[in-house]
């Protein structure tokens, strides 16, 4: 058993049978010398013709099969086809160099799909894909070679190392339960139709992993976790078999509720949000239909990283979470580490006592070289959807006071840098302790929203270690101190027109929807796996009862 | 020539849906109609040129649209971009 981790861009679980997909159009076109450069044109203009034709047929299927929206990319090629810029191209190489269509075509395409990969945006550098795509065509056209014919006999898990959103149409789709790619990315149209097409694909193998598997072995392949394993035990096997039938229940609810509104019987609407911790867990919040991210956890940048990860690299982060989300409500929290989650860089120093300890905005206000430079990077990113931020770990008003101070700073900096903001961003604070809960009257006028983290709030508030399972009968979620504290934020927020949400465990705890319900709540936000569950509960409540 | 300005408004700037269906626009009309960004500057009908200038959320562009049927041109380019973009 082989196995190997990439980025899993659809979230679904299948074993099947390899089938390895080798394209004639990845060996370079030779260059040849020509006689006629007439009759070299004139190939050109067949090849174009019979591409055309070709993309006419993938268009009209793929209508059929990832309907308009999807579709529409064929409709772009054939236009990247007819581009004049691209045809110029093709024939001033064969007119000046006297050189074979094919190879033309293939320094065009270097050309072009060069300028995509050098744009900064990633979706455009997604691109590039797109004119190889319709370069190959052409090229397959000129050598009246068959382009990419795959003829899949039973149930495949295709591997490759790149697919054009061509090919992905082109194969039988009924014959398809998932793709394995060596490169690819995620705002690829490989991504977004496999995610149409509702079958796993895992993108970034690497190249040892195409070396690895061979046509015919069995390929267990999870599109949730990014993992693949090439001849998988029994073991494996059998976990596998288990994950696709709950995968199979889990879809069913899914296609009953996708869409849904979040209401109660008697009428109240609640936003319904997931907590994230990683750009990975985003192909989730889009499968269970979450309206937006209601915890981001930012801490993830600074865990993985060696060294202080650099305003840039933060940008980017955010700002692929922003896009993939669409202009739904995102909402970032602010780093928040401390003694328990250990980064080395920071050297923190050790702590008898961590959960009361030097940790989230206190480190923040503290090192606020660290705080600025995740701030401009989160300022910055704010142009590419709907971002809100949020702050960890706030007891007092001076503390969110000194917050909104330093985010004034950088507004400010960033205008004379002339770089570019979002007018509105939601800014917000965590309630996770007693203090904040307590004086969240005082709190209330100072920003946008209130997110309740609740299981800091239940160990502060009753003096319960998370970790200790000795105390499980003195830590009860559902104390009366507790639902008190919850109450009293709601009303505090609520008087100054303020909204209010849940983002801890709790949320996802169906026997207090209804109180919650009740109490004001006005956002839950819960793991990407509960939106559902959350959201058949709410529908199911009335609250006049 | 007509000339006027427009701010992409759109999350995701001119992509590749836009910028095909801008280019077939501008094919229907006779008038030669540019866009400009900055320093870069491109034939609309030209696809692949208008993809590769990056308009993104937020950029200012310049249309500038002239000849016999510059008047429908400039109307429905300017109709598709606030419509759309």
């Amino acid at each position: 058993m082989l196995r190997f981790k990439g980025k899993g861009v659809y979230g679904a679980i299948a074993i099947g049978r390899a089938s390895l997909l080798v394209k004639k159009s990845d060996e370079p076109s030779k260059r040849v010398n020509i006689e006629s450069v007439e009759g070299e044109l004139l190939r050109v203009t067949n090849a174009r013709k019979k591409a055309h034709s070709q993309l006419d047929e993938i268009y009209k299927k793929a209508i059929l099969e990832v309907g308009e929206t999807g579709a529409q990319i064929f409709e772009i090629h054939k236009m990247m086809l007819d581009d004049e810029d691209y045809l110029e191209s093709v024939e001033s190489i064969i007119k000046n160099q006297g050189v074979n269509a094919e190879y033309a075509v293939s320094v065009a395409s270097k050309t072009f799909s060069s300028m995509f990969e050098n744009m900064e945006d990633a979706y455009m550098q997604a691109r590039a894909a797109d004119i190889k795509d319709i370069s190959s065509r052409l090229i397959s056209c000129l050598s009246e070679n068959e382009f990419t014919e795959v003829s899949l006999k039973e149930s495949s898990i295709i591997c490759a190392s790149d697919l054009a959103p061509s090919e992905t149409v082109a194969l039988d789709k009924s014959l398809i339960c998932g793709i394995a790619t060596v490169y690819g990315s995620v705002n690829s149209h490989t991504s977004i139709l496999a995610r149409n097409m509702n079958i796993p694909a895992i993108i970034g193998l690497g190249e040892e992993f195409l070396n690895a598997v061979h046509n015919g072995d069995t390929v267990a392949i999870n599109g949730y976790t990014g993992e693949i394993f090439i001849n998988p035990d029994k073991e494996t096997v059998t976990s596998f078999e288990r994950l696709i039938k709950d995968d199979k229940e889990k879809k069913l609810l899914l296609e009953t509720l996708r869409g849904k509104e979040n209401i109660t019987l008697d009428g109240r609407k609640v936003n319904l949000y997931a907590n994230i911790g990683g750009v990975e867990n985003l192909g989730a919040v889009l499968i269970n239909d979450a309206d937006g991210i209601g915890l981001f956890r930012s801490e993830f940048i600074y865990l993985e990283s060696d060294s202080y990860p650099t305003e840039q690299k933060q940008v980017e982060i955010y700002k692929s979470v922003l896009e993939a989300m669409g202009g739904k409500k995102v909402i970032i929290r602010t780093l928040d580490i401390g003694a328990d989650k250990q980064v080395d860089y920071f050297s923190l120093e050790a702590e008898e006592n961590p959960a009361l300890g030097y940790r989230a905005i206190r480190i923040c206000l503290d090192r606020t070289d660290i705080f600025k430079t995740q701030l401009r990077a989160l300022f910055r990113a704010s142009i590419y959807g709907n971002l809100s931020i949020m702050f960890p770990m706030v007891t007092s008003v001076w503390e969110v006071e000194g917050i909104l101070e330093i985010c004034e700073e950088i507004k400010k900096e960033l205008d004379r840098e002339e770089i570019k903001y979002a007018k509105k961003i939601e800014m917000g604070i965590m309630i996770e302790t007693p203090a904040a809960a307590i004086i969240s009257d005082s709190l209330a006028p100072l920003v946008d929203f209130f997110s309740i983290g609740t299981n800091d709030l239940i160990q502060y508030t009753l003096a319960c270690d998370r970790q200790n399972p000795r105390l499980d009968k003195y830590a009860n979620p559902h104390h009366e101190a507790v639902l008190r504290l919850i109450k009293y934020t709601v009303d505090s927020a609520h008087k100054y027109g303020k909204w209010v949400g849940i983002c801890g465990e709790l949320a996802s705890d169906l026997s207090l929807t209804e109180e919650f319900l009740k109490m004001g709540i006005d956002e839950l936000s819960v793991s990407p796996s509960f939106v559902l569950p959350l959201r058949k509960k709410i529908r199911e409540t009335d609250l006049t009862k | 020539m007509i000339n006027f300005t427009y701010t992409i408004k759109d999350k995701l700037g001119i992509h590749a849906r836009p910028a095909g269906i801008l280019s077939k626009l501008a094919k229907e009309f006779e008038s030669e109609i540019y866009i400009e960004k900055g320093d870069k500057k491109a034939l609309a009908t030209r696809v692949i040129a208008i993809m590769g200038m990056g308009i993104l959320h937020g950029d200012t562009i310049t249309v500038t649209v002239s000849g016999s049927d510059e008047e429908e041109a400039s109307i429905a380019i300017k109709k598709y971009l606030s419509e759309n973009l």
